[in-house]
């Protein structure tokens, strides 16, 4: 029994809330990328784009409340999001055509494009403020819990309960999704083949007849969708604030860097890395430890290893000693 | 025989003349400064009482004010204007300061080397229950230790014996949450954690973690009630953490059970609010009056009561001496132990005056519900509440 409630605990805490953060890397991070690996810079707007596509999501899921319609059971969010995916593929297009185009064209080095990324960022984060304003929004509707915490304590008799949002379940099926739908198109379909073949080698690329803003538009439509989904996912499992989008740079950043800059599994495979990571270091082992070891082996502490205080410091840390060790990644990216 | 006579009732005429006097009472509050917009009703709500009284025609002495600026920021400019108002004004008694700094200074710097009476209306920091005061010192406002021995009493009349405290990152919150820990500690009960949490994250489900796993009986959140404190509650419900939550003042406002729900019911705690039917009567009496002032406005009500306690003790003692009238504030503001003091509320000044000419015992219970503990300082009245039902109920005033 003991064990058993060990096990819960561990579940709830860690399990649970891990697999859901990671998912909602994982999609941020995918954007960043394909980013790389096709257009050759680090997309510092990529966090403010997430909040720009959430922000829509939300005047639209609005709009759908006061008209009445919702999805039941799930969040009218879901309903509202190809529209706002829309829109967030509107905007980076046209970011595209109006910023990025020209230094392309003078085939700027990587590093200037990443600077004009981050002036991009300033811009997408002043247009979420004006259009959303800074303070929380709460546009999470439907059933709350998929498996409530008290119901489950009352049907298994343990001491610990085990609560599973509809939230955290949706990111990790959305995730799912995503995932196979774009290993699917980036390994199976003539576009996909073309984008890695111009990931590869831009020249030979060039050379065999393919189209170079073709592929250019088609990342940015899949990461424009991609930032919309994690987003809309983060604000729905977490709570919208359109400047809390800011700070899911550096762990994206870290899965991104940590799986291999550029490889795509690799990224799915950091952020669950970076997810589980800062959930371990900064948890308080103090009740599991107690369900597995005799009391009298354990103080009063509370077998934390860092103050939660501390979360970003832990992919703070994987990112450096990543590219101190291995800088290419797992999946030996660029 | 004539000249005896007439030089005896020369002699009590005399008495009489030095008898009635002037007395002038200093108001050193933030005229300028971060509560500049609470200090006019303040100041006006104190001269209102001065005023009052002197209408009544029953005082010994006349009593006039002496305004000065105390900032709430800058304490060389309070002290160097409590000393103007001492030296240059001869006040015998200041009500003020506002601000807890520069309350301080003002008291160390000035009140005790001059030997003047101070009953501040807002100072609420803790550590002016332990400053050296001469007894000079009073204040009408709870100090913020006092809300944390509210709360280790419910706790404890609850049966709550082991508690997880989480705080705002804040002086607010820190200090409130120290408050809570100590009292409760020293009623025999346990703090297994006590953890500050940031305001304005988006996810505290790693904070939640860490308190769940010190344990307790239950979530006492010591922040605020649209930020981190509604975050912090939300991810204890969404994980199964807590069920029950002790709510301090800040987390009280009908924002929370509305973003909650009814998963919030049950919880209970505090917050800073008084019963006393004198607070209604300000409200008339300052609409009333001449300059108006807004009775509702934050420690407007212990102003009245300050600038009251202090000429009430004067005509009780029947001097105008600091060191004498001091002793006889406790004494006006809490009655004889028995109970059996007349309550005064605002606007009764002259029938307290009646009374005290009497040698009948009041207890002054002013605007605030005043009841003086400790070294001089308000009690406080705090609603005990639970929720129920997405309402704060009453249960009891204490």
């Amino acid at each position: 029994m003991d064990i058993l409630n060990a096990l819960v605990a561990f579940l709830n805490f860690v399990v649970v809330p891990g697999l859901a953060y990671g998912s909602q890397l994982a999609l941020g991070a995918l954007g960043i990328t394909l980013i790389f690996s096709v257009l050759r810079f680090s997309n510092f707007a990529h966090g403010d784009t997430m909040a720009f596509g959430t922000a829509f999501v939300i005047l639209f899921t609005w709009w759908f409340q006061s008209m009445g319609i919702t999805a039941g059971p799930l969040p009218t969010a879901l309903l509202a999001l190809p529209l706002g995916i829309l829109v967030t593929v509107a905007m980076v297009l046209a970011t595209d055509r109006m910023v990025y185009r020209f230094y392309r064209k003078q085939r700027a080095k990587p590093i200037i494009v990443v600077i004009v990324s981050t002036g991009v960022m300033f811009v997408m984060n002043g247009l979420v403020r004006m259009i959303i304003g800074t303070s929380e929004q709460n546009f999470t509707d439907g059933a709350r819990m998929m498996l409530n915490p008290q119901d489950f304590k009352a049907a298994t008799g343990l001491a610990e309960p085990l609560a599973i949002k509809t939230t955290q379940a949706l990111s990790l099926g959305a995730a799912v999704i995503c995932c196979a739908l774009l290993f699917w198109f980036l390994q199976r379909t003539r576009t996909g083949k073309s984008m890695r073949a111009y990931s590869d080698n831009e020249d030979l690329a060039l050379l065999s007849g393919i189209n170079p803003e073709r592929v250019v538009r088609i990342t940015w439509i899949i990461a424009g969708a991609l930032a919309c989904i994690a987003g809309t996912l983060y604000g729905l499992d977490k709570s919208y604030r359109g400047v809390v989008y800011f700070s899911l740079l550096m762990p994206m950043f870290a899965a991104a860097i940590v799986g291999g800059l550029g490889s795509p599994l690799g990224a799915v495979v950091g952020s669950f890395i970076v997810a589980f990571s800062e959930l371990i270091v900064t948890s308080a082992w103090k009740k599991i430890f107690g369900y597995l070891f005799p009391p009298e082996w354990l103080g009063d502490g509370l077998y934390q290893a860092l103050s939660t205080d501390y979360k970003v410091a832990v992919s703070f840390g994987i990112l450096i000693i990543v590219l101190l060790i291995r800088p290419q990644g797992i999946y030996g990216g660029k | 025989m004539k000249k005896l006579l007439l030089a005896a009732s020369a002699c009590a005429l005399m008495a009489g003349a030095a008898a009635a006097e002037d007395v002038k009472i200093g108001i050193l509050i933030g005229f300028t400064g971060p509560i500049e917009s609470l200090t006019s009703h303040m100041a006006n709500a104190a001269e209102a009482a001065m005023a009052e009284v002197n209408a009544s025609g029953k005082a010994k002495n006349t009593y006039t004010s002496v305004r000065g600026d105390s900032t709430c920021t800058d304490a060389a400019a309070a002290t160097a204007a409590a000393e103007r108002m001492i030296t240059a004004e001869g006040v015998k008694g200041i009500v003020g300061a506002d601000c807890s700094g520069v309350t301080r200074a003002v008291l160390t710097n000035v009140a005790m080397p001059n030997g003047i009476v101070m009953v501040s209306p807002s100072a609420t920091s803790p550590a002016l229950t332990n400053d050296p005061d001469n007894g000079l010192f009073f204040r009408t406002a709870p100090s913020d230790a006092r809300e944390g021995e509210v709360m280790a009493d419910i706790l404890t009349e609850k049966g709550v014996k082991s508690i997880a405290l989480t705080y705002s990152n804040s002086d607010y919150g820190k200090g409130l949450a120290e408050a809570i820990a100590n009292a409760f500690t020293a009623k025999g009960g346990v703090v297994t954690i006590n953890a500050a949490h940031d305001d304005g994250k988006a996810d505290y489900s790693a904070e939640v973690a860490a308190l769940a796993a010190a344990g307790g009986d239950l979530l006492v959140v010591a922040g605020y009630l649209d930020q981190g404190g509604k975050g912090i509650i939300q991810a204890s419900l969404d994980s199964g953490a807590f069920t029950t939550f002790g709510l301090p003042g800040g987390m009280v406002g009908d924002s929370l059970p509305a973003a909650i729900g009814p998963a919030l019911d049950g919880s209970y705690g505090q917050v800073a609010q008084s019963d006393s039917p004198g607070a209604a009567i300000l409200v008339d009496m300052g609409k009333k009056n001449d300059p108006a002032f807004d009775a509702t406005s934050p420690y407007t009500p212990e102003s009245y009561d300050a600038a009251a306690l202090v000429m009430l003790a004067m005509e009780a003692s029947g001097s105008t001496d600091p060191n004498v009238y001091k002793d006889k504030i406790m004494e006006i503001a809490n009655g004889p132990a028995d109970g059996s003091g007349v309550k005064i509320l605002p606007g009764e000044l002259g029938k307290a005056l009646e009374l005290i000419a009497a040698g009948k015992a009041i207890d002054y219970d002013g605007a605030s519900g005043v009841t003086l503990i400790g070294p001089g300082e308000s009690a406080g009245r705090y609603k005990q509440f639970e929720v129920k039902g997405g309402k704060y109920e009453t249960v009891q005033f204490r």
